[in-house]
């Protein structure tokens, strides 16, 4: 993909080296959010070996403790370690956001790639259902879909999956179309291969890297919708330790300069912070699109 | 969606006779009235995978087979949907929405509340979006050196962050430690204009600077897709300043594309205004929507979404207008 770009001489070195020239010329942004994001991806699978109270253990019997030796970033409001609750909010935000957003591709993906194949009056039904629907604001959409299917997180999950495949399916219904005309696709039909197939074995592993680039993009989105939500009193229910939850139950204490509900707000955009980052990296070199050279 | 621009351009250049732009304008209106039909439809029939109908939900568990019959051929819910999905077209498009759930018409609970958001997004736009360009412009004139690599990188960060994050950020640095400005911005209609725009400057400010980076991104990006054409090079060989090349050959080529931004951000700032709204406590529409969620009020919420909806395609069919009457080939089509 990005071959063009080792200079010359130096091209014949095996894979080894490729791959620490490669990162070598990784700019110093996307490292510091490849690190993040393995910080939170280890705090979220150990968050029981890590945090040092349980998610929904009540430790103090004064609600709104003060940060302190025992209690770190202090109590909540029904006296649970908020530190605690930071650690397995990383387990429970992050993961529904990646399950949502491996949704989102799946059905997206799925049938963008299978209106690129078969094509005709059903590639333009979809399309034109898919049109309306993205002409109707993301949130205002999953709010009432939300207030149709009832709260909890399977609802969640799903909804969000299903408004966020829109654009994935435009992205992998664009890319697959590119593959579609090729001869080993018409080659496989001519063998006589199912839909399913050529949709999975001949197409999709072709498409996948533009996939991948987007990945990072919708997760993102994904997460800071269900934050927002969570943040709403509308996403993930109580007790649920969540991120965008934790700052709305302790959001009276900004008013009195205390920066506590701060800093889940904090962990969610440091988090995307870093994702963009190395979403953009990736972007700028599978694209070939980074301007000035 | 291409298919149909392709169809365009082949039109223009084949039959020269008819004014093109006049065409396209007709098409892209016929195309926007055609979304409007089918989101409204959309928005109609979600409500029917709702379990039980609107009477069960008004009347509640309790009530008798009768008065359940009663208030359905009162609502014409006795009616097969594409009828009622006409009457209820009707009745939109004269602005009654209907009863919600709470017994109250939707347009008295959502009537002032819709008022005070436009307010409050206006208000925004009118700053946002000509700083947004402006400082778009500005990274395109100094392209890949530090003045761009700054804006890109802050402009990357604050994309990334929570709306709620920025304004809890602003609320503890202006309200609470430097007490310039209110905590809470619960605007009444008794305040005079002075102190409503006092109190609207919290909100405002994050909503800003939640689609600042949007908009400035895009508008780099537009530009700098521009400046590699050969009649950027050309103007650059005359000799003429890299500023006068940008502002007077690049950006008109870049119009189009940077009106559709704008109009995106802008439908996003008018939904996206709920985090914004529940945090200063504005009285704005998004606290109705998210008590609506909550009690299950689905009338008050299918109103806003379509208003919502109504907006963002109005808005994308003003932007897809200024694209092409900003499009200078399309003026001249014999000439091509």
């Amino acid at each position: 993909m990005s071959s063009s770009d080792t200079d010359g001489k130096r091209n014949v070195g095996t894979y080894f080296h490729g791959v620490i020239r490669r990162m070598s010329r990784v700019p110093l942004t996307s490292w510091l959010g490849i690190v993040v994001i393995a910080m939170y991806v280890l705090v979220a699978l150990f968050a029981p070996l890590i945090a040092p109270y349980g998610e929904f253990e009540v430790v103090s019997q004064r609600p709104f403790e003060p940060w302190s030796e025992q209690f770190i970033f202090g109590t909540d409001q029904l006296g649970r370690d908020v530190l605690s609750r930071l650690i397995f909010g990383a387990r429970n935000t992050i993961g529904i956001a990646f399950v949502a957003t491996s949704l989102t591709f799946l059905i997206g993906g799925t049938v963008g790639i299978t209106a690129a194949v078969v094509g005709g009056v059903v590639d333009q039904a979809i399309s034109r259902v898919v049109d309306a629907v993205m002409s109707i604001p993301d949130l205002v959409f999953i709010l009432m879909l939300l207030a149709i299917a009832g709260p909890g997180a399977t609802n969640l999950v799903i909804i969000i999956a299903v408004i966020g495949a829109t654009r994935v399916y435009r992205l992998s219904r664009a890319a697959a179309h590119n593959v579609v005309s090729l001869e080993f696709v018409e080659a496989a039909r001519a063998r006589g291969e199912t839909l399913p197939w050529v949709v999975t074995q001949e197409i999709q592993p072709n498409i996948l890297p533009v996939l991948i680039s987007d990945f990072g993009m919708r997760f993102c989105f994904v997460f800071l919708a269900i934050a927002g939500l969570s943040f709403l009193g509308v996403g993930l229910q109580p007790p649920t330790a969540e991120w965008g939850s934790m700052v709305r139950e302790s959001a009276a204490l900004i008013s009195a300069g205390d920066i506590t509900p701060l800093i889940p707000a904090t962990a969610i955009g440091l988090l995307t912070i870093a994702v963009n980052f190395v979403g953009d990296w990736i972007l700028n070199e599978t694209s070939g699109l980074s301007d000035g050279r | 969606m291409n298919k149909a621009s392709d169809e365009q351009l082949e039109g223009t250049f084949v039959n020269s006779t008819a004014n093109p732009i006049l065409r396209m304008l007709t098409q892209r209106i016929m195309l926007g009235i055609l979304s409007l039909l089918i989101v409204s439809f959309l928005i109609f029939s979600a409500v029917s995978l709702l379990p039980g109908d609107f009477a069960t939900q008004i009347l509640g568990g309790s009530a008798t087979p009768e008065t359940l019959a009663a208030l359905r051929e009162q609502l014409g819910l006795d009616l097969p949907w594409y009828q009622r999905y006409v009457v209820w077209l009707g009745n939109v498009s004269t602005g009654d929405f209907g009863q919600s759930f709470s017994s109250r018409p939707v347009t008295q609970i959502i009537g002032s509340r819709l008022l005070n958001t436009f307010y409050l997004a206006g208000l925004t736009a009118l700053f946002a979006v000509p700083l947004a360009i402006g400082l778009g412009i500005l990274a395109a004139l100094y392209r890949n050196r530090t003045v761009d690599r700054l804006l890109s990188t802050a402009s990357l960060a604050s994309i990334s962050l929570p709306d709620f994050f920025i304004a809890y950020i602003l609320m503890l640095t202006f309200a609470i430690e430097l007490h310039w400005l209110p905590t809470i911005s619960n605007i009444r209609p008794t305040m005079d204009t002075g102190e409503q725009l006092m109190r609207m400057v919290l909100p405002a400010l994050t909503l800003t600077l939640v689609i600042l980076a949007y908009i400035m991104r895009n508008t780099r990006a537009a530009i700098v897709g521009v400046m590699s054409r050969p009649y950027i090079e050309m103007a650059e060989l005359k000799g003429e300043s890299p500023a006068r090349v940008v502002i007077r050959h690049a950006l008109p080529n870049a119009i189009g594309p940077i009106a559709n931004v704008v109009a995106l951000s802008l439908a996003y700032l008018i939904a996206g205004v709920v985090v914004t709204e529940v945090v200063f406590a504005y009285p704005g529409i998004g606290q109705t929507i998210v008590d609506a969620v909550r009690n299950r009020d689905i009338p008050v919420i299918q109103a806003c979404t379509l208003i919502f909806s109504v907006t963002y395609i109005l808005l994308n069919l003003i932007a897809d207008v200024i694209s092409i009457i900003s499009n200078p080939r399309l003026l001249h089509p014999s000439g091509k």
